[in-house]
């Protein structure tokens, strides 16, 4: 890596304020993602700005949503008796991310600023409203994601908190790429008083995504049966050497089922 | 008695030390004044190499010194250390490796300068300031392309690409034996290419010492001898005695870390012209893209049978990849360790092989666990089985019926070796029963209930290993010898120090050759120590890998002891005034036949170093002595192994559910070890079988260069393996010992593919190639879904 200045502030002003007074200041979650690009120099940041010390690692539950700081590792995510209870598919997902080193280091707040198009996180906040509250405002996930590793923050914005609505139902199911472990197709299915809402990881050219036919079909009638005959466009799949866009578009269905049969 | 000699399962005494983080590996050492040097290389397949500029990188804070190609061009190449003749008797075409590229650049990796630093980061800082005039070629990626009318040459000499066009066997018999023939099965494989990922990286330092004028290299090898003679002779012009190559704890080689590497010699070479030594760690995308690569591998095989079955005679033409430059072993692989394999554990009574070598701008591709019995292993029993269905017969009985039968040993094949000893039919009962493979029906139909595809999927293999005798090694185009030595150091208290030229690296020698002493010395264990890796140490040594280090270097052990044991009875004779003939040497003791009289081990030993009673008129004082061994043939381990997956047809996840292994490695001096080498080699085998692939795109770029995209097997992916062996000994070495290192990876991957494809058998697929991704075999179900639904 290159050389770069350390900075680990005690408040949330005193982190925007570094980050906003040089470009090249970036900050720095549980490092997961930031650390290795910086071991292969892909990066190259004057200030390295450590949220580790602005008090963002808590779980609340809190006027019938799940509030989960910025900061909270996954692996404290899954072990969470509050999540366990309130949103089980949410301790669920976490405790399937990556490996235990991972979990213990990588944050919610770091994966949903990374916004990887085969992370996990994303879907569980698309399929359930979440919003994404930061240092300036609140972002609702319709609006949050933008594309692969691209998101509705400014540069000197700074995750805070997730806050949840709790659905009646909710399960992930994950096919997991063989290689990386990361979400080759995650689908989220989210089952409210209002509605079915389903998002995609993994699958997509452009990131997470609703799945609107499949929200019809299950809010109509909330079984595995019913995505029978549903197919997802295969021209808005991805494709790699691990699977083509087919394949991918016949996950998309697959893992749809296994969700919403978890979910029960 | 001897409690923990040969046969004990004795815990391995170095797992305390690499368990509790006390190993010492190169990474761990430092020497002092060391600077650090950090290799610029090509991310350019391949292209022209106009101008290195290091003008600019020289200023850099830090920078020691900086080389390029025409600093090396004065020393010489990488050699190859195995010669192949064409079918025209014409030499392969070998081309000048050079240290560092000179005039082009052939694969992305291959190494343009080297720059030596105080730190890392700033040899790596330098390293960018480097300034490239690289004009791009189109690059040949894989065989095919590279085998094309007009494709672009990777090295001007190399017409068509071609390394050397060989040939084997007995080409009339053949085409007589497909004359008569009632059917004939002809089966296009690849074997596809695989990334070796030793967990420890490459890493070396290369030292002067100005006052003595001696070098030394620390590297991560398996065979530091090999390393000192290739890189010292051919190389860099260095003798012997002033060069010293030192291999401390390895973790990890598979074959990777047999070659000599470019990195070993451009690192020995600077530390004497800056006179500091120079460290050198591999990261993890060096590792990609330059250890040397296994298999790679392209055939069209053709199985000639009589109507009922018997094997009449295979015909086999392979393309094999040699990537960029010829590796230390490269053209032995396809060659003479994989097509002499062709008769695997059948009669069939004619066989001939032809294989051309061919060179693309990818990494080098070597010896990889196995190393060509892996890939002629799974071109047989895959058209073994496709024979027998088409035959519409048994996959057992066109087995049983094509066996070598245990009394025809030793037994010549048509196609060069000759097997010692076996018995194919022991291991194949065995492991058909361990695997309860009557009872599969019912598992079958359990699996069709709950949605899933159960298959079941035999593989029935012989393998050579222990290279020998170095005679025959040398005709057939090796350029060293493959003996092993052994010193046997007796301390004059009666400890014990063994020097061996094999090298462990995950084998757990120190244990196993502990066994061995203890076993015929009698000697405890915490009186034995092991001493491998140091030229400086060792007197010669060609090192481990084809699972030679028991078999030859075991025997080599063997032999010095006979000698120990030898001059310690004509000190007991003389000391208790007996012949010699009526000393006898049992559990550590020297007695008088017939008497009550005997010296114990250890006061032999202190006579020999203290020699006031001695037999000083004929006999040396001192107790040490030192053999060198060449086998007399190659060791033939075989076996059967027996996997059995469950396909979800949905996703085409295959899970393997169960793996039996009975192997015939000859006498086991280790169980446990012998059953997690087996356990380890099958992981290898499951992982190439369903899940490795190293992926070139078109343009000679590697997409699967790192652990996201490359899929390594993880515990999930490997079931329990239950590991039973069936014994006939060796009949030329003094243990009866064949070798167990590479097995595992051998027998396993066709059984894994057999099954897969029997679980496909209600979709008419007749072959999968490797790996057997979940993405593959739901396009393979994908595909033949309409034909089933109308069925
Ligand atoms: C081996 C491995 C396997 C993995 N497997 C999975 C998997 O299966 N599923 C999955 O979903 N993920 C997976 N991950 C990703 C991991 O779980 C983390 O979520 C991810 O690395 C980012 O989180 P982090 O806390 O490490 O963020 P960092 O790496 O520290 O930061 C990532 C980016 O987010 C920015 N950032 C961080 N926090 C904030 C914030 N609060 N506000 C604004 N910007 C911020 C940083 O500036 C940086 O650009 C894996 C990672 C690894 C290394």
């Amino acid at each position: 890596m290159y050389d770069f200045t350390y900075a680990k502030p005690a408040n949330i002003a005193d982190a925007v304020k570094t980050l906003a007074a040089d470009a090249e200041a970036k900050a720095l979650a549980g490092g997961m993602t930031f650390i290795p690009v910086l071991k292969q120099r892909l990066n190259k940041p004057s200030t390295v700005v450590d949220l580790s010390a602005l008090g963002l690692n808590y779980i609340k539950l809190e006027g019938g949503k799940l509030i989960v700081g910025a900061m909270t590792p996954h692996g404290t995510v899954a072990a969470s008796p509050e999540v366990k209870k309130a949103l089980p598919a949410l301790a669920e997902l976490a405790g399937n991310i990556g490996d235990r080193q991972v979990r213990y280091r990588g944050t919610i707040g770091g994966s949903l600023a990374n916004n990887d198009p085969s992370a996990c996180y994303p879907a569980a906040v698309l399929a359930l409203g979440a919003t994404i509250k930061t240092n300036t405002r609140t972002i609702a996930a319709d609006d949050y994601f933008q594309g692969m590793f691209t998101t509705a923050l400014n540069p000197d914005e700074i995750i805070t908190e997730v806050h949840f609505p709790l659905p009646e139902k909710a399960a992930y199911a994950k096919f997991a790429n063989p290689a990386s472990r990361y979400a080759m197709v995650g689908v989220f299915v989210a089952k409210f008083a209002s509605g079915v809402r389903v998002a995609i990881t993994g699958a997509g050219q452009n990131g997470v995504f609703r799945h609107a036919a499949f929200e019809a079909a299950l809010s109509k009638s909330f079984t595995p049966d019913a995505l029978n005959g549903i197919t997802t466009p295969v021209d808005e799949m991805n494709a790699d050497i691990h699977g083509s866009a087919p394949y991918r578009a016949h996950l998309v269905g697959v893992m749809a089922k296994r969700a919403v049969a978890a979910a029960g | 008695m001897v409690v923990d000699g040969i046969g004990a399962s004795v815990k391995r005494k170095e797992d305390l030390r690499f368990l509790s983080g006390r190993g010492n590996y190169v990474d761990d050492m430092n020497r002092p004044g060391q600077a650090y040097g950090h290799f610029l290389r090509s991310d350019v397949p391949h292209g022209k190499l106009n101008k290195v500029d290091i003008s600019a990188a020289l200023k850099k804070p830090g920078v020691i010194a900086i080389y390029t190609g025409d600093d090396f061009a004065a020393v010489g190449g990488v050699p190859c250390g195995w010669q192949i003749h064409s079918k025209d008797g014409s030499p392969m075409v070998e081309p000048r490796h050079p240290v560092l590229a000179a005039g082009k650049v052939r694969h992305v990796g291959d190494p343009i300068a080297l720059v030596v630093a105080e730190t890392k980061q700033q040899a790596k800082d330098a390293a960018e300031a480097i300034i490239l005039d690289i004009e791009s070629l189109p690059a040949v990626a894989n065989l095919t392309a590279a085998l094309a009318p007009n494709a672009a040459l990777v090295h001007d000499e190399a017409k068509g690409n071609i390394c050397f066009d060989w040939h084997i066997g007995d080409k009339a018999a053949v085409e007589a034996g497909f004359a008569k023939a009632h059917k004939i099965v002809r089966l296009d494989l690849t074997n596809n290419r695989l990334v070796p990922n030793a967990m420890e990286p490459r890493a070396a330092i290369g030292d002067y010492d100005v006052s003595s004028g001696e070098y030394t290299l620390y590297t991560t090898s398996q065979n530091p001898h090999v390393i000192r003679l290739l890189m010292g002779a051919f190389v860099l012009g260095i003798p012997e005695h002033k060069l010293r190559v030192v291999a401390p704890d390895v973790g990890g080689g598979f074959g990777s870390k047999i070659f000599h590497y470019a990195e070993e010699a451009a690192l020995t070479w600077a530390a004497a012209k800056v006179k500091r030594p120079i460290k050198w760690t591999a990261d993890r995308t060096e590792a990609f893209i330059t250890d040397a690569h296994g298999r790679d591998h392209i055939s069209v095989a053709e199985l000639a049978l009589d109507a009922e079955g018997h094997f009449l005679a295979l015909k086999v033409d392979t393309q094999a990849n040699m990537g960029a430059y010829l590796s230390t072993f490269a053209p032995s692989v396809p060659t003479y360790l994989s097509a002499t394999l062709l008769a695997g554990v059948y009669k069939t009574a004619a066989i001939y092989a032809e294989v051309k070598a061919v060179f693309t701008n990818t990494v080098p591709v070597d010896a990889y666990r196995g190393a060509g019995r892996p890939e002629a292993t799974f071109l047989l029993e895959r058209i073994v089985d496709v024979a027998a269905r088409e035959m519409n017969m048994d996959r057992v009985e066109i087995r049983k019926k094509n066996f070598i039968p245990k009394d025809a040993f030793p037994y010549q094949t048509p196609i060069a070796l000759q097997y010692d000893s076996g018995d194919y039919l022991a291991t194949f009962d065995g492991a058909l029963k361990a695997a309860d493979y009557a009872g599969f029906e019912a598992r079958r139909k359990a699996a069709a209930a709950k949605g899933k595809l159960r298959g079941i999927g035999i593989s029935t293999y012989v393998e050579a290993c222990g290279i020998a005798p170095s005679a025959v090694a040398g005709a057939l185009g090796a350029r060293a010898g493959l003996y092993e030595v052994a010193n046997i150091r007796v301390h004059p208290t009666g400890s014990v120090t063994v020097f061996t030229g094999a090298h462990s690296h995950g084998q757990g020698h120190e244990t196993t050759f502990a066994q061995l002493v203890s076993e015929q010395l009698g000697v405890p264990h915490d009186m034995i120590d092991i001493v491998h890796g140091d030229t400086g140490k060792v007197p010669f040594g060609m090192g481990t890998y084809g699972s030679r280090s028991l078999s030859v270097g075991g025997s080599a052990m063997v032999k010095a002891m006979d000698k120990i044991i030898d001059k310690g009875k004509k000190i007991a004779a003389h000391l208790m005034e007996a012949d010699v003939h009526d000393i006898e040497f049992k559990d550590g003791k020297f007695s008088v036949v017939g008497t009550d009289k005997a010296k114990s081990f250890g006061e032999i030993a202190l006579t020999a170093y203290v020699p006031h009673n001695y037999p000083i008129e004929e006999l040396e004082p001192g107790l040490e002595e030192t053999a060198f061994y060449d086998p007399k043939n190659f060791t033939y381990p075989g076996g059967c192994h027996i996997c059995e997956v469950e396909i979800d047809p949905d996703t085409g996840v295959t899970q393997v559910i169960n793996f039996t292994a009975v192997d015939d490695v000859g006498r086991v001096i280790n169980p446990m070890i012998v059953e997690g080498q087996v356990q380890g080699g099958v992981a290898q085998g499951i992982g190439q079988a369903l899940l490795e692939h190293a992926i070139y795109d078109e343009s000679g770029q590697l997409l699967s260069g790192s652990m996201m995209d490359y899929t390594m097997p993880r515990a999930d992916n490997i079931p329990n393996i239950f590991v039973g062996t069936e014994t006939t000994l060796c009949t030329h070495n003094p243990l009866g010992s064949k070798g167990v290192g590479e097995v595992g990876a051998i027998g396993s991957p066709p059984a894994v593919i057999n099954a897969v494809v029997d679980a496909l058998r209600d979709y008419g697929v007749r072959h999968v190639d490797m790996p057997a991704t979940a993405a593959k075999i739901w396009s393979l179900i994908d595909a033949n879904q309409p034909k089933m639904a109308a069925e």
